[in-house]
């Protein structure tokens, strides 16, 4: 109990480093190390997002491409996140920009396969009245696909942004310096420090989890929500209704 | 004194080869191979620990929010939070209390599991078609019995996908897992983070053993539900 | 009945998932290596006395290549002669290092003396001696303070350098440290993560040379030379024994203002061990030290680093190739 308390006073106070020399800790500190963390795992969001989005919409617009749409989940599952940072470091070289292309590489799978199956779950007969009434292909996506469509992208969001929170904590192995960095270089911030870094990575996980959650509610139609049993539940699990798309 | 007879052999390495060059040798890695199996096994064993564990302990809570709903909320909290938590940070904030090793690493890889096998357990019980159940019950089954005869059966190719999801999921983990003290394949890849060879056979390694490990899983799955073959076809 | 074939299929798929696991996971990752079991042979310079069989040792090390070479190398020397070896390589810095020994986790690992003044001792830039000799008994006698002892020391030096391309060095005019000044504030110095509070890293050149430069990045210290190859890092901190300087044509740039103290290995041990150990403890580790010359342990370095052998191997080869054992 006492290392915890020693480690939320890390936080709040400078401390000589175990290795001598300048100080480390104290709210700039930790400021500084969130920051960068955050920036890092914003632009890989984005990046991420801007690419699936429009690529899961209209894959699921005209129905093609399932397989790969799918299946991207279940790939993107299996590689750990160490290997693919690991994998940018050795072939393409250390630095922000590199470990951001890694990054969004992890975050596009579970947003693709999400927007893509959003789409494909949106009610047939509401795309066909909106057929009807002369819509025009785009006209759809924008207005009937992707509003229904939004709960699971949401989800899809949700779980690629936790991931790449994450992941951005081993970022400091690909010299971007991180909330990761106390964990994985100990000796320039002890003990406390590592245990009050692994404290706040947790906090900011958690803090996206629910903020996200809360987007993803707010953008939900009613209905649905109200439906409860497990349709709601499968949305905001973020799972697809794996009866009629059966991977594999 | 006598001075030393022997001399290290000072080698030639005035020519640029694949390994020095920090590049994919497929020669270095027939001949190193054996760096990696005791740490693939170490995975193996942390992979499957964890999940056998986790397992057990959420699809127990899964069966019995079933019955009991007012359960399933406070479960998906506590789960879903242990479930956000990066298993990095999470091996360091159980070191005061665990230490460091095998037990830190497989606590934290279990409590990641959790959420996955909950929801999908519940879920796919969830989806037990309600004619199905009536006709159970109009077959004189008793709750115990609809559950074990009728309700998890049909459940089963959700739980599968839950069980396959949370196996790739921790073999991805456990990568991380020398941060624990607990070794495993993420060990070999942090040893020579340059050197490609060493990282797309260590890597490669823990993504064909998700690999063989989710098909596995789905074999087993096919096997024992082949009604699910029939109602895919539909 | 669908239940039991449920139950035992997943029973057999458990089964069969744990026996694989299971399988050899014995501690030593011994599996196929060079056979590194020498006490049997006679050997022509340790000899192997069954008197030290009772006495327990454990050989730390530091966090890079080295440092794991000459950790490997005490170790299996001293099982040569008997002893009941085991490792903990890879400890971390000197400052975990000193910890794990003071401690009594280890029972000694190879300290650089010019670490042990600036890290341990509080020695000042100002204060270091450029004399060898000196800077040993110095670090000899602030050991001695905490009940350790430093054996006589090594002959080669491995010290921190600052490294740059030989690009950098002809485009900027750079043949010692202080040609750095009025242009490193456009230069990005990368380095171990420590660098930045240590005296013979950035710190010291800060304090120094009075040098401040655009950016810091701290890197694992893998990757020392990689910054610098791929042109990430314009300046990086480099081994004076990495083969990949050499291999690199890296320029490594002269310490005119005596920054860096020198940088021989001696063994640091602690007293209980070499009062119970007796004397063939002393006698195998002055034999190992005798034979480190600069050449050769820039030849023990770029097997492993160039060569991608272990550090367990290497370590055999040494006390083969020099005659010490087998």
């Amino acid at each position: 109990m006492n290392d915890f308390v020693d480690a939320i006073e890390f936080i709040f106070n400078e401390h000589e480093s175990p290795a001598g020399g300048a100080q480390v800790g104290g709210l700039s500190n930790m400021w500084e190390l969130t920051w960068e963390h955050l920036e890092l795992s914003l632009v890989a969001m984005l990046i991420a997002c801007a690419l699936s989005i429009p690529l899961g919409l209209w894959l699921g617009h005209i129905g093609k491409g399932g397989f790969l749409a799918i299946n991207a989940s279940n790939v993107g599952r299996a590689v750990p996140s160490l290997a693919l940072i690991a994998f940018f470091v050795a072939y393409i070289g250390v630095g922000f920009t590199n470990l951001a292309l890694a990054l969004v590489l992890l975050a596009i799978p579970p947003i693709l396969t999400n927007t893509y199956t959003g789409v494909r779950q949106v009610d047939r007969d509401a795309v066909d009245s909106a057929r009807g009434m002369g819509m025009t292909g785009a006209q759809i996506v924008r207005r009937v696909e992707l509003p229904l469509a939004l709960p699971l992208i949401f989800g899809g969001i949700r779980i690629s942004a936790v991931n790449v929170v994450a992941t951005a904590t081993i970022a400091p192995l690909a010299g971007v310096v991180t909330l990761g960095d106390p964990i994985i270089n100990v000796n320039t911030y002890g003990d406390e420090g590592r245990l009050a870094a692994a404290i706040v990575v947790a906090l900011l996980a958690v803090a996206t989890e629910v903020v996200l959650g809360a987007v993803q509610r707010a953008v939900t139609p009613r209905g649905l929500k109200l439906e409860g049993g497990g349709r709601w539940r499968r949305l905001a699990f973020a799972l697809p209704n794996n009866r009629r798309e059966a991977p594999t | 004194m006598s001075a030393l007879l022997a001399q290290v052999e000072i080698r030639d390495r005035s020519e640029d080869t694949c390994v020095s060059d920090n590049g994919f040798c497929p020669e270095w890695i027939a001949d190193n191979f054996d760096r990696y199996v005791d740490p693939f096994f170490q995975h193996v064993l942390l992979t499957v620990v964890a999940v056998a564990i986790g397992f057990a302990i959420a699809s127990t809570l899964a069966v019995v929010a079933y019955r009991r709903r007012w359960l399933i909320n406070p479960v998906t909290q506590v789960t879903g939070a242990l479930y956000t938590i990066p298993s990095i940070a999470a091996f360091f904030l159980l070191l005061p209390i665990t230490g460091r090793g095998f037990v830190t690493a497989i606590v934290a890889l279990v409590s990641y599991v959790l959420l996955i096998i909950f929801r999908n357990v519940l879920t796919g019980l969830d989806n037990v078609p309600e004619e199905t159940k009536d006709a159970g019950r109009g077959m004189g089954l008793t709750d115990r019995q609809l559950l074990w005869r009728v309700e998890l059966p049909l459940a089963l190719p959700e739980v599968m996908a839950g069980l396959r999801i949370a196996v790739t999921t921790t073999v991805g983990l456990a990568t991380l897992a020398f941060f624990a003290g607990a070794g495993g394949l993420g060990e070999r890849i942090f040893e020579d983070i340059v050197f490609k060879s060493n990282v797309v056979v260590a890597g490669g390694l823990a993504v064909v053993l998700a690999a063989v490990l989710d098909a596995a899983i789905l074999l087993v799955q096919r096997a024992i539900t082949p009604w699910t073959r029939a109602v895919a076809a539909r | 009945m669908r239940r039991h074939r449920w139950l035992v299929l997943l029973a057999l798929l458990v089964a069969a998932l744990t026996v694989a696991g299971c399988g050899d996971d014995d501690d030593d990752g011994g599996g196929g290596g060079g056979g590194t079991d020498t006490s049997e042979q006679p050997s022509s310079q340790i000899q192997n006395n069954d008197k030290n069989s009772t006495t327990k040792l454990t050989i730390g090390s530091k966090n890079f290549t080295e440092q794991k070479v000459l950790g490997e190398i005490y170790a299996q020397a001293l099982t040569a002669a008997g002893y009941d070896v085991s490792t903990e390589l890879n400890l971390g810095d000197e400052k975990t290092a000193l910890k794990a020994l003071e401690g009594n986790e280890i029972s000694a690992y190879p300290e650089y003396t010019g670490t042990a003044l600036l890290s341990f001792f509080g020695y000042t830039a100002d204060k270091l001696p450029s004399d060898e000799t000196e800077a040993f008994n110095l670090a000899k006698e602030g050991f001695a303070e905490q009940d350790l002892t430093a054996l006589p020391p090594t002959p080669f030096v491995s010290s921190n350098e600052v490294g740059v391309t030989k690009e950098t060095a002809d485009k900027l005019k750079l043949q010692k440290i202080s040609d750095l000044e009025g242009k490193s504030q456009d230069l990005t110095l990368y380095g171990t993560p420590e660098c930045r509070q240590r005296l013979d890293c950035k710190l010291g050149l800060e304090e120094v040379y009075g040098l401040k430069f655009k950016k810091f990045v701290p890197v694992d210290i893998a990757l020392r030379h990689e910054v610098l190859k791929k042109g990430q890092a314009d300046v990086s901190i480099v081994f004076t024994t990495d083969p990949q300087n050499k291999r690199e044509g890296f320029v490594l740039l002269e310490d005119d203002k005596g920054m860096f103290p020198p940088y021989n290995s001696t063994l640091v041990v602690r007293n209980d061990v070499i009062d119970k150990a007796g004397p063939d403890f002393q006698k195998t580790v002055d034999l190992v030290t005798k034979g480190l010359t600069d050449e050769v342990m820039q030849e023990l370095n770029a097997r492993v680093d160039l060569d991608k052998e272990t550090p367990k191997d290497v370590a055999a080869q040494y006390l083969e190739e020099s005659g010490l054992v087998g």
